[in-house]
């Protein structure tokens, strides 16, 4: 699954890859360490007493007395460590909470049981995250039906992604290499399933990557336009509103939005009057969907999409070819 | 102090009152009895038969992880097996284990009183436990649910049936199961709460309480005011999901963070409920085992209120990356290092009663000698998640899963198998084989830190917990792991034997085998219907080994600091070492 693996010097700890996880490393280090020292002075003792004060004929046990300075000596030092050991934790997670000045946002769709990322230019790209390195990020994380948690162990980040509200994580990824998604909330079925890729490209790699995003990769036979264009229908989930091939039925019933088969050359009547639907009519229809309604579907709002030229080309031949 | 409350006339059908409470047999002589120990028995059967059921659920988990993709079953069996483990042992298991069924048993017995307050809320408590427990085996009948212990919403609420997006198990039933078993906990609180403070024997002052006894008070006050919180939580979640109600689906305009906070307002109080009375057998343990009387006894009562309280205030830790604000993530976070303290405070005077006593490690002293070490590497761990910063990276990881199994089982369990050791001769009048018991007790000590030392390296290297399927670089720690819950199973299985075959031919146990200065080992084994032959006057406290003369520091306490036990014989003779005798 990974093609640069990247060492970890740390058993404890998964290699960290962006500015986001040295403080919290150092915050694991310190409690580590302590915990340590902590763990080995109270069981030490323990075992030393068990061994030392073995009962013995004739040896009586000493009366408990009161030790009020002892009492208040390990109620008060606890107390002292535990405000440090809150400093330490607290300090790393502001710094984590605060966005980069003109951080680069990109948008996190969580569904069952798949990632979707969705970059500034408006393409999406499922199950893989592309980042350019020493470039700071903003997520927008999102879910579409239940809980799932956005989880990157080599950027020590986590985020819930919560139906109904956004989320946010940021962070400047510093090493170039490969790294986890994970989902870490339990999603049902496939929650184990729901993995995706960090790629972090140093930036010569990444324009290269750019220049590819929204373009067609399959075969020339997948990337001739309605074909691709069907691709992106789907991928776009347009058969949830207008049926699948835009049939405009869904399981027998009226789909919520128009149909598509059909369409192209036809007269509609639309809340700006009767409109011939050709190229420019379903161009707009897909980036402005409320400048022109057909009659009967006012009650339904589509969302406006963001595609490049030639992914509107492709879709609007598949749109024609749809008959 | 109060004299004794007289007890209600619930044992009017006892006929000779100092016969032992197991000397009635039948049937129907248990089911509808009124006396707390039997009522105890009963709770402490069904309490076993969770532990296994739960176990055997735990060990289906761990054998489908031993290798890489599907070993046994998919995905969704998984997901149950999982979820009915932790329903298992946190609803039928855990809560009810040892202040229900051993509370039950000794806590009327240490303060000297004949029954609890009410004996017949008493027996409620259980058909209560029972009916609930009903629903839970009729949600596994019926394909059991997979939405772990939390039931976080929207999963568990919304119904695929119904257009929901969520789980399509038996939900409802489970929810129902574990809103009936609230009552049956809250029951039992209040039930404590009166005896503790109406039922004391003459002389039994406060400060002479057993450590036991302040345990289960403290628990007492959480599981009254915690408990109806889980109740109409789950209510709303069985109403959103039966009836569409928009309260936690924000498809219906609810908000799933709520349950969350609903949740985690009674669950980690719940923590409490299970690891507080787990401290007050250890606590017992260690004074009878070190023959001192522990250090800091007031500290050590004064830390199990203080968890009490402090358990209310720091639920929001479970929700540090769930969208919470940062203000609000901080206060919790300071907060919950509050916790730190009291459990140190306890850890620090158990540690300091063996400093000069007279230490003896028989099986008892094992268990609650290995509840400090997993409880320090439990409570420790606890302060990684405490810390914001750090809690981002491990939440929701193995390390979560390794710290509470450290708390629950490093602490609760030992707490529970250990109190089950002291006090078995007390239950059973039976003792059992000293060597086996320590084997049995090796292989689970051992195997339970195989099992979740490897998860705490696999947590913090970023395996998130929940999953059926793993990336291979986590496989070696999940084949550790899995080998460890065998060796820890296998000490469960001898453990089982050893109690099973004391029941069948063990030695009649003496008053006090462990030579212990407490109440409950005052009174013949096992204890008669109504507790004490005569009612108990104290003159001294529960702890005062200071006072042994020297027969009765090896041989245990004899009667005279009871005058009044056995007729009274005068205080300065010596009294003959305990010599296993039945009254």
């Amino acid at each position: 699954m990974f093609l640069q693996p990247v060492p970890s010097d740390n058993f404890q700890l998964p290699p960290s890859m962006a500015d986001t996880a040295p403080p919290i490393d150092k915050a694991y280090d310190f409690i580590f360490w302590f915990s340590v020292v902590f763990f080995v002075a109270v069981n030490a003792a323990m075992i030393y007493f068990v061994m030392k004060y073995k009962r013995r004929k004739g040896v009586r046990p000493e009366p408990t007395g009161h030790f009020m300075k002892l009492e208040l000596f390990w109620t008060i030092t606890p107390t002292i460590f535990i405000f440090f050991l809150f400093h330490a934790g607290f300090t790393g997670y502001i710094r984590n909470a605060t966005a980069a000045e003109g951080a680069t946002e990109i948008r996190v769709r969580a569904k069952k049981w798949s990632w979707e990322f969705e970059y500034p230019s408006g393409d999406r790209a499922p199950a893989e995250l592309t980042l350019e390195l020493n470039r700071p990020y903003k997520m927008i994380i999102s879910s579409e039906d239940v809980l799932h948690s956005f989880y990157i162990p080599e950027f020590r980040m986590k985020r819930d992604a919560v139906p109904g509200q956004y989320s946010f994580i940021q962070f400047t990824p510093t090493v170039a290499g490969d790294a986890h998604v994970f989902c870490a909330e339990y999603c049902g079925t496939s929650h184990s399933g729901m993995l995706a890729t960090v790629k972090i490209l140093p930036p010569e790699q990444y324009k290269e990557w750019e220049k590819t995003l929204g373009k067609c990769t399959g075969t020339p036979e997948e990337c001739k336009p309605e074909k691709w264009g069907e691709t992106l229908f789907v991928k776009n989930g347009c058969p949830t509103c207008h049926g699948a091939g835009g049939t405009g039925d869904i399981a027998g019933s009226k789909s919520p939005g128009p149909k598509l088969v059909g369409l192209f050359g036809h007269q509609e009547n639309t809340t700006a009057g009767p409109v011939t639907a050709d190229e420019n009519y379903i161009r707009e229809s897909i980036l402005r969907p409320n400048a022109k309604i057909v009659a009967g579907y006012q009650t339904v709002q589509m969302p406006p999409f963001v595609f490049k030229d030639d992914q509107l080309d492709a879709i609007i031949a598949y749109i024609k070819s749809l008959k | 102090m109060a004299a004794i409350t007289t007890t209600p006339g619930a044992h009017h059908d006892a006929e000779d009152p100092n016969a032992s409470f197991l000397e009635k047999k039948g049937l129907m002589s248990w089911l509808v009895t009124l006396d707390h120990k039997r009522i105890g028995i009963m709770y402490l059967i069904s309490v076993m038969i969770a532990f296994a059921l739960g176990g055997i659920f735990a060990l289906l988990v761990r054998a489908e992880l031993l290798t890489q993709g599907k070993t046994l079953m998919d995905a969704d069996t998984y997901n149950k097996m999982f979820s009915l483990h932790g329903v298992v042992m946190v609803f039928l298991f855990i809560i009810p284990s040892i202040p229900a069924a051993m509370g039950n048993i000794i806590l009327p017995i240490q303060l000297g009183a004949k029954d609890v307050a009410f004996p017949r809320l008493n027996l409620l408590s259980l058909y209560i436990y029972w009916f609930g427990a009903c629903f839970g085996l009729y949600s596994m009948i019926n394909g059991g649910v997979d939405t772990g212990w939390t039931f976080y919403t929207p999963y568990s609420s919304s119904d695929p049936a119904l257009g929901g997006v969520g789980s399509s198990t038996s939900v409802i039933p489970m929810t129902l199961a574990a809103f009936i078993m609230g009552f049956s906990s809250i029951l039992t609180g209040v039930n404590f709460i009166a005896t503790v403070h109406k039922m004391r024997a003459p002389g039994l002052t406060w400060r002479r309480l057993t450590l036991f006894t302040w345990a289960l008070y403290s628990t007492s006050i959480i599981q009254v005011l915690a408990t109806p919180v889980l109740a109409i939580t789950l209510l709303l979640l069985t109403m959103e999901r039966f009836l569409g109600l928009g309260i936690f689906d924000p498809r219906l305009g609810g908000d799933p963070v709520l349950f969350q906070h609903f949740f985690w307002f009674y669950s980690h109080p719940a923590v409490y409920i299970m690891i507080v009375p787990g401290m007050g057998v250890v606590s017992d343990i260690i004074a009878t085992f070190s023959r001192r009387e522990p250090v800091g006894y007031m500290a050590i009562a004064a830390s199990s209120l203080g968890l009490a309280l402090l358990g209310f205030l720091v639920w929001g830790h479970h929700l540090f990356v769930a969208g919470m604000s940062e203000y609000a993530t901080m206060v919790f976070s300071a907060l919950t290092f509050l916790v730190a303290i009291p459990s140190g405070v306890k850890v620090f005077n158990w540690v300091a009663t063996l400093y000069k006593g007279s230490i003896s490690l028989q099986s008892p002293m094992l268990w609650a000698l290995s509840f400090i070490f997993l409880f320090t590497i439990g409570g420790l761990t606890g302060l990684f998640l405490g810390m914001l910063a750090v809690d981002v990276h491990l939440h929701d990881t193995y390390f979560v899963v390794a710290h509470f199994h450290y708390v629950m089982v490093g602490g609760t369990v030992m707490g529970f198998v250990g109190g089950l050791h002291y006090w078995w001769p007390k239950f059973t009048g039976k003792m059992y084989d000293e060597a086996p018991a320590k084997a049995g007790w090796f292989f689970v000590f051992v195997g339970f830190n195989i099992t979740f030392i490897a998860q705490f390296i696999m947590g913090s290297r970023g395996m998130p917990r929940r999953y059926y399927d793993y990336l291979p670089e986590y496989e070696i720690f999940h084949q550790i792991s899995t080998v460890g819950s065998w060796v820890l199973g296998f000490g469960f299985v001898i453990i089982l034997y050893v109690l099973v075959k004391s029941l069948m031919s063990g030695k009649p146990a003496p008053r006090n085998p462990w030579g212990s200065a407490a109440l409950e080992f005052q009174t013949p084994t096992p204890p008669p219907t109504f507790n004490f032959v005569k009612d108990p006057v104290l003159t001294r406290g529960q702890y005062d080994y200071q006072l042994a003369t020297e027969d009765e520091l090896y041989e245990g306490f004899d009667d005279p600091l009871f005058p009044g036990i056995r007729g009274g014989k005068p205080a300065a003779k010596p009294a003959a070492a305990a010599e296993g005798e039945k009254e």
